[in-house]
């Protein structure tokens, strides 16, 4: 029993008292009492399936998301353009909804590699300890510790060609998503890696663990096979929760003018000139950064709920 | 005591000299430099003039060469001449260090101050209404993008109700009264950005520190809740709330930076970002140093703190 990971021990107890179930069953039973968490899934699948269909939304308004119209500037809302337009005469909704397709992508990717640095850094650290753990988590705290928002911004104004990268690459357009993604990441792999050291710490002396080891098991193999997967759950959580906070982050880059460049649209770059029109179009400056918020709160509720479901003794 | 405080800011030196390296080097990669600035402002420069200019600033010598130059004029107080405001650049920086102390200070007070009791509050009643209500509060402020909020301060308080100035400085020799109206809105949007966060520690820790025995024991012997939530709760629930909230003092800097800019406030971190934009390299360099300076002293600071918290940590 002792070497069962915690959340199947708990899982047991709960199986004495009804009819057999599987594990998924249980863990999505437990998340399903979390009643923000359950209403944050709905609001982000939601959310995605939305910008999904930018482009249909696009053909059924019979509208281009990026023709600049400057004979309707800022226009209220219509049946031709739901929400109106923006300062460039573009249609509003559409926009919202193609920067909502950039805003949840670079957030769940950059959230992904943060966490498969996180991880490994976690991994290395837990399971060989000593100096490398040392130096490691040394550079973790460093990473923490640091004001970070001007050294992205630095980051972000580096000229890639200086660093050697083709010049035609460095320019187009797609490159401010590829390097908003990789800087983000760089920053963001803190949390998990602190989980997963912590988890590998108290795994490597596991019987299972020192089994393997005994059956000439190779680090990696004991690293891969037999640690990861157990270290699964906070790995899920804090990936979860990040995404909220890398979606902030980006936002707060594109507004800067360091994140995501126009002409592409995120939901942060909207709001850069959001700032002057106040007066004139309020639903501009509203609009996106509302569209922010719920996507970063539901992210946070739908982390804690997911906490809640795999990992029950955790203090609540 | 004191060998661990000198190994601690011996280490800090340490970070600060890499830190120094690493920046220098990632401000060299920043499109543009010294010379380029020039050519684009004096149209009878000729390509050979710029390459003399080059040689004798030393701009064509290697990147480490460069920085030991540099490292060995600003080790002799030395910190170069800001091109944006054309004075030394520690003339610039210290006023502005000044007021990021001042908005960074009185908003980590404020929101300490209202974040301790609703967090203590919310855990000594869990699942409650109250606690609830804390809890969704600390979700929306952890979730709110800091310069929207700011832009929705700015419409409602400076636009709708002309209450409260929508930024800038107060005017030289002003009274008290008209220093405080500019400084209510960027410290609202601090506070707010911080309050959260700490929200969700000193709530975690409170209630973790509620689960120790020896508050099951000081209940048993009788003593009051107020005498076992003062006495023995809160003392022993401030010490990772004080570790967490040292580690995130990058983070408020982070904050800072942008409420700063958003007000146009003229503080170190609005100092930094206008730097970076404008090419001003010697004070983007100064100003982010100072900004990791701080950081790592203010950890120094927290460090030092839990000896007074809990006196059974000892250094060696």
């Amino acid at each position: 029993m002792s070497e069962r990971p915690p959340y199947q021990l708990a899982a047991t107890a709960e199986l004495a008292e009804g009819p057999p179930r599987s594990l998924g069953a249980l863990l999505w039973r437990r998340f399903l009492e979390h009643r923000g968490a359950v209403a944050s899934l709905i609001v982000l699948v939601l959310l995605g399936l939305l910008a999904l269909a930018a482009p249909l939304a696009e053909m059924a308004l019979g509208l281009d998301a990026t023709r600049v119209d400057l004979f309707s500037l800022k226009l209220p809302p219509s049946a031709a353009h739901p929400l109106g337009t923006d300062e460039l005469g573009r249609d509003l909704l559409l926009r919202l909804l193609y920067g909502g397709q950039v805003s949840l992508s670079v957030g769940l990717a950059a959230a992904l590699c943060a966490a498969v640095i996180g991880t490994a850094i976690g991994l290395l650290a837990g399971y060989y300890g000593g100096w490398l753990d040392g130096l490691l988590m040394r550079l973790t705290d460093g990473v923490i510790a640091l004001p970070l928002l001007p050294l992205l911004i630095v980051l972000a104004a580096i000229d890639l060609t200086k660093l050697g990268l083709p010049e035609d690459w460095a320019t187009s357009e797609n490159v401010s998503l590829y390097r908003i993604v990789i800087l983000i990441s760089l920053v963001g792999w803190t949390t998990v890696a602190r989980l997963v050291r912590g988890a590998a710490l108290t795994l490597k002396a596991r019987e299972f663990v020192r089994a393997a080891e005994a059956l000439g098991a190779s680090h990696a193999r004991i690293m891969l096979v037999h640690i990861l997967p157990n270290a699964v759950s906070p790995i899920i959580v804090a990936t979860t929760l990040s995404v909220g906070n890398i979606i902030l982050l980006e936002s707060v880059l594109s507004f800067l003018g360091l994140g995501i460049q126009p002409p592409i649209p995120s939901w942060g770059n909207m709001l850069t000139g959001a700032q002057e029109l106040i007066w004139d179009a309020p639903a501009l400056a509203l609009y996106p950064g509302l569209l922010i918020f719920a996507t970063v709160i539901a992210f946070n509720f739908l982390g804690d709920g997911l906490q809640d479901a795999l990992d029950p003794r955790a203090v609540k | 005591m004191l060998t661990y405080v000198a190994q601690r800011l011996i280490e800090s030196a340490l970070v600060l000299l890499i830190m120094s390296f690493v920046v220098y080097g990632l401000i060299g990669l920043m499109p543009g430099d010294p010379i380029d600035i020039m050519v684009s402002s004096d149209p009878n420069m000729t390509p050979q003039d710029a390459a003399r200019l080059r040689a004798l600033y030393g701009l064509d010598r290697p990147i480490v060469e460069r920085y030991l130059n540099w490292l060995g004029a600003a080790l002799q107080g030395d910190f170069g001449f800001s091109r944006l405001h054309a004075r030394p650049v520690l003339e610039v920086l210290l006023p502005r260090l000044g007021n990021t102390v001042l908005l960074m200070g009185l908003s980590f007070l404020l929101a300490f101050a209202l974040a301790l009791p609703a967090g203590v509050y919310a855990a000594l009643r869990p699942r409650g209404a109250g606690d609830t209500a804390i809890n969704l509060f600390a979700f929306a402020g952890i979730s709110l993008p800091p310069f929207w909020l700011a832009i929705l301060l700015i419409i409602l308080f400076a636009v709708v109700l002309g209450w409260l100035p929508a930024g800038g400085m107060a005017p030289g020799g002003a009274g008290l009264g008209v220093q405080v109206q500019y400084l209510v809105l960027p410290i609202a949007t601090l506070t707010l950005a911080t309050i959260g966060g700490i929200l969700r520690f000193v709530r975690a820790a409170t209630m973790e520190a509620l689960r120790q025995d020896y508050v099951r024991t000081a209940r048993a012997k009788g003593l009051s809740e107020r005498q076992v939530v003062f006495g023995h709760v809160l003392r022993n629930a401030m010490i990772p709330v004080v570790t967490i909230l040292a580690l995130n003092f990058g983070a408020l800097f982070s904050g800072a930076l942008i409420t700063e800019t958003m007000f146009g406030y003229l503080g170190m971190g609005k100092a930094i970002y206008d730097a970076i934009l404008g090419n001003d390299f010697n004070l983007a360099l100064i100003g982010l140093l100072l900004a990791t300076l701080t950081t790592l002293l203010a950890n120094l600071a927290a460090d030092l703190c839990y000896t007074w918290l809990d006196p059974r940590i000892t250094y060696r």
